[in-house]
């Protein structure tokens, strides 16, 4: 009796054990303290955490980096400029920045297509009319569109890292290739991307774009700002879900409370 | 007792369609064991789930377009614009989460006590169906918003046909619609998504009125003998019901409103893209047992057949365990087996998400490919590599390895230790009655015992 | 069961009771709480309030030309009335008490919904009105040269017979009501903005 249970017990506590050091083990590429390991480092984020926020001033800037620099290839389809309002644009000066661009429209009533500037209730003016032309004016390369770029490079899980994270990353890790790196055709190497070839060319560097508020635009700053930027696009009920959410928990802790006390209070008839 | 209604329009009605008679005796007075736990409000959480899923649903359809030119976005949009749009669908993706954790947790509660024994067989086996009626609802959910993984995992799933003989590729053309997953394919899941949760509502009503022909099973595992061993439903387990429905919802909305995607995949941000595969294809959490039972056998048609076998041993469970004694509380090598598949199965989900050449080292917390394994050896290549290794002084245990002793444990619990348990298994002696074991837990009165008593054979 | 019952009765009522309302009103709350998203997001979502208004460019419209444009998914009429037509309109025009306009003192043409054609235009040479029919919603005709434009020179509706007149009121026919004049306001000479 005795020692069947000692195997018994002892198998369950192998599962156990194994099972738990199964779901604590962290997937790599390479085995650990392989210096070929790419970590993506983790920032600090003003939208992070239960209490996150946007940044305003941050992702405004953030969103003339986009306008300025990403957008001449890049589009953000799913973005329209009424969603400006959002980040601290008035409707006056959405309406001027919607207005700035030409966007195709028609059929006219002699049926062809003709250009009008935009209004707000447009979406983002793409750089390319179609994947082709994009594909065609970057040596066969698609650049990829913004609107969910933050979401779709975030890490997996509950601990993964941001997609500000990576996209920061990228935007930091252009270097030269090291000297036994062969570097594929018009590739660009870069410390942070799989495999460290990237199609893109570095597209930031220090004082690139220049801030209104005359905030600092070092590369740092400006690819801060453009990924607090794109992680707004990505999600801009981001704070209303935070705030919704608190409201929420605290009436289900009320809620909860009530309902065990109650639930103590009934069952004390027959305990 | 027969209720008598105050109210003369209640009485009106109930005398013409009993629903007010039926309602109070099927859910007040209703005798339920008294020593319920806490395991027993799956069943109710696991309805009120349901219930969200429905209704987040039918919202969400009312501004989802079922095309491939417009599905993702019209998603985005609903995201973006919708009045709370944000909120049902993190409501309905976390949703199927919760609901999936509520009903595992739930199977395993029948396992254990023995809610599956005589005379709750058909109960147990229209269960397993609602499982399998979840497990293609969700599946079909999940092509939906037509993103990478959505698309993807719809080809390798719909492809595991093709391994069936003869049929197989006319069956895969029959589900597609087409030559790959495409635009019929989309449209027939969103009507069929649409359609399955109200077939899981009619099979939810005859579970629990397969359930009300014998009452609850309990922690001990002894049939009520009287009034002395139950309580009416209401109030004591519709408020306890509320309680643990409170605890879940915290649960749950802890996910909706702090951490919505974290269950999920990050690729299926991406549109769909039938020319450009994933890096790693996995499917949602709740799957990756089985995908993992899938993968661990390298024939296909052999690991399709594998996987449906993983469901289909749960339908027969009750012939495979036959112990007179039904509760674990009192089987104590059953107990320790039972663990074990719980390990197990959380072993087998995790075998499931890895790519199965990977290698788990389990002293350095990582899981690696083979590929660094084979360099850190310098061997020539990775088919030098055994499943279990030393390689590069790293020991290390390769993934599919583990996936397959896992699936060994799997059926081997359910096809060769239960059946063994119930002939050779010596079982602690039963409490005379639920009263008695209630009595006694609370520090009352002397133990009791009788030996197994012989299970109600109705 | 019948102990239960009566035990529930029994001693300690008015507290027990309170929480046994506190927590069912929780749940009712919270119940209702968790229905309002769900109503809401059947209300205009964010996209379709941004096509609420639109800025029509009106300088191609020439004196006694029409154009129509799509609002809220329904046509509105942009109609450069010559000066016949304001005329025409003008003469059939109710008396109003000059102390409270609302007031129709005498109807003479014997308007179905009397209104002046002042009350109707911001700037007289330029009406613009909704182009649904107020009897059962089809788009009466009259916006082109070519279409029948009833009796009254304004419009005519071909599924049952209502004719609007260069004011777009109802003259004849069974609607009953005139062509809806909607929210608009002139951004500059040449553009107007409607809703």
């Amino acid at each position: 009796m005795k020692k069947r249970s000692i195997l018994l017990n002892g198998l369950a506590v192998l599962g156990g054990l194994v099972a738990i050091l199964f779901i604590a083990a962290e997937p790599h590429e390479h085995l650990p303290g392989d210096p070929k390991e790419i970590v993506i480092p983790r920032e600090e984020w003003s939208f992070n955490g239960v209490f996150g926020k946007f940044d305003q001033a941050q992702v405004k800037r953030g969103f003339q980096v986009y306008k300025d620099v990403c957008s001449a290839c890049h589009s953000m389809d799913l973005v329209s400029y009424r969603n400006l309002t959002q980040i601290g644009f008035s409707e006056d000066e959405v309406k001027n920045i919607a207005a700035s661009v030409q966007v195709t429209d028609g059929p006219n009533d002699a049926g062809e297509m003709f250009e009008r500037a935009g209004k707000p209730s447009d979406a983002f003016k793409a750089p390319f009319p179609n994947e082709q032309a994009a594909r065609a004016a970057n040596n066969g390369a698609l650049p990829p569109d913004m609107s969910l770029l933050a979401r779709s490079r975030a890490g997996k899980g509950f601990t993964g890292y941001e997609g500000a994270d990576y996209i920061h990353a990228i935007l930091t890790g252009y270097k030269d290739a090291p000297a036994d790196f062969k570097l594929g055709d018009g590739m660009n190497y870069n410390e942070y991307f799989h495999g460290h070839q990237i199609a893109m060319p570095q597209p930031l560097t220090d004082g690139a774009v220049t801030f209104a508020d005359g905030a600092p635009n070092a590369l740092e700053d400006e690819s801060r700002d453009v990924a607090a930027f794109l992680t707004w696009a990505g999600e801009p009920n981001l704070e209303s879900r935070h705030l919704t959410g608190l409201k929420a928990m605290l009436f289900l802790v009320v809620f909860t409370l009530l309902f065990y006390a109650a639930k103590r209070k009934i069952w004390a008839r027959i305990h | 007792m027969a209720a008598v209604f105050k109210n003369p329009l209640i009485r009106w009605i109930d005398h013409r369609l009993p629903v007010f008679s039926y309602l109070q005796h099927e859910a007040n007075d209703y005798p339920t064991p008294k020593n319920l736990s806490y395991w027993w409000n799956f069943g109710s959480i696991a309805g009120f789930m349901l219930m969200i899923m429905i209704a987040t649903g039918i919202f969400l359809a009312m501004q989802y377009t079922p095309h491939v030119d417009h599905a993702f976005n019209s998603v985005e949009r609903i995201m973006r614009d919708v009045n709370y749009g944000w909120m049902l669908r993190y409501l309905h993706m976390n949703g199927a989460s919760m609901f999936f954790i509520a009903v595992y947790i739930h199977i395993f509660r029948g396992i254990y006590y023995g809610s599956f024994k005589a005379p709750r067989e058909l109960l147990w086996i229209i269960g397993v169906v609602i499982l399998l009626l979840m497990m293609a609802t969700a599946f079909m959910g999940y092509v939906l918003p037509w993103g990478q993984m959505s698309f993807w995992g719809a080809t390798v799933i719909t492809n595991l046909f093709s391994a069936l003989p003869v049929v197989g590729g006319k069956i895969v053309t029959l589900l597609w619609g087409g030559f790959a997953v495409d635009n019929p394919t989309l449209n027939r899941f969103f009507s069929l998504h649409y359609l399955l949760p109200f077939v899981i509502l009619g099979v939810v009503v005859v579970h629990v009125i397969a359930l009300h022909r014998f009452g609850s099973n309990n922690p001990t595992g002894i049939d009520m003998k009287g009034s002395q061993d139950s309580i009416p439903f209401h109030p004591y387990y519709t408020v306890k019901d509320m309680y643990g429905l409170g605890v879940f919802m915290l649960f749950y909305a802890f996910w909706v409103f702090f951490a919505p995607v974290a269950l999920g995949d990050p690729d299926n941000f991406i549109p769909a893209n039938p020319l450009s595969t994933p890096e790693h294809i996995v499917p949602e959490w709740y799957f990756l047992p089985f995908y993992a039972i899938l993968r661990s056998i390298p024939d296909k048609l052999t690991g399709v057949l594998a996987m449906g076998a993983s469901i289909a041993v749960l339908f027969i469970l009750p012939w495979l365990d036959r112990s007179p004694v039904r509760s674990g509380a009192y089987r104590p090598a059953f107990k320790r087996f039972f663990w074990t598949l719980v390990f197990v199965c959380a072993i087998l989900m995790f075998a499931g998400k890895y790519a199965p050449a990977n290698y788990w080292l389990p002293f350095e917390f990582t899981i690696v490919p083979p590929e660094a394994l084979s360099e850190a050896a310098h061997l020539e290549s990775v088919d030098a590599l055994w499943p279990v290794t030393f390689a590069g002084g790293h020991f290390g245990i390769q993934v599919i390895f583990l996936g397959q002793l896992a699936t060994v444990y799997y059926f081997g619990f359910f096809l060769v230790i239960l059946p063994l348990l119930s002939i050779f298994e010596r079982t602690l002696p039963l409490p005379l009655s639920i009263s008695k074991a209630v009595l006694e837990h609370h520090g009352g009165g002397a133990v009791q015992s009788s030996p197994a008593a012989a299970k109600e054979k109705a | 069961m019948a102990d239960h019952a009566q035990s529930a009765q029994g001693a300690g009522g008015t507290r027990r009771d309170f929480l046994y309302l506190m927590s069912a009103s929780a749940a009712a709350f919270g119940g209702v709480a968790v229905a309002w998203p769900f109503i809401s997001s059947m209300n205009p979502s964010g996209d379709v309030l941004a096509l609420s208004s639109i800025e029509v460019d009106i300088s191609g419209v020439q004196l006694g030309q029409a154009i129509t444009v799509k609002w809220r998914g329904k046509p509105v009429f942009i109609r450069h009335r010559t000066p016949e037509e304001i005329a025409a309109a003008k003469k059939s025009d109710p008396e109003v008490d000059p102390a409270n306009p609302k007031v129709i003192i005498a109807n003479p043409a014997g308007l179905r919904d009397p209104q002046t054609d002042a009350s109707r235009v911001q700037k007289a040479e330029w009406l613009i009105l909704v182009g649904v029919c107020t009897h059962l919603g089809c788009v009466p005709l009259g916006q082109k040269p070519s279409d029948p434009r009833g009796e009254y020179g304004g419009w005519y509706c071909p599924c049952h017979g209502s004719q609007y007149d260069t004011s777009g009121r109802i003259r004849k026919g069974p609607a009953p009501l005139d062509l809806e004049v909607p929210v608009y306001a002139f951004e500059t000479d040449t553009t107007v903005k409607i809703g």
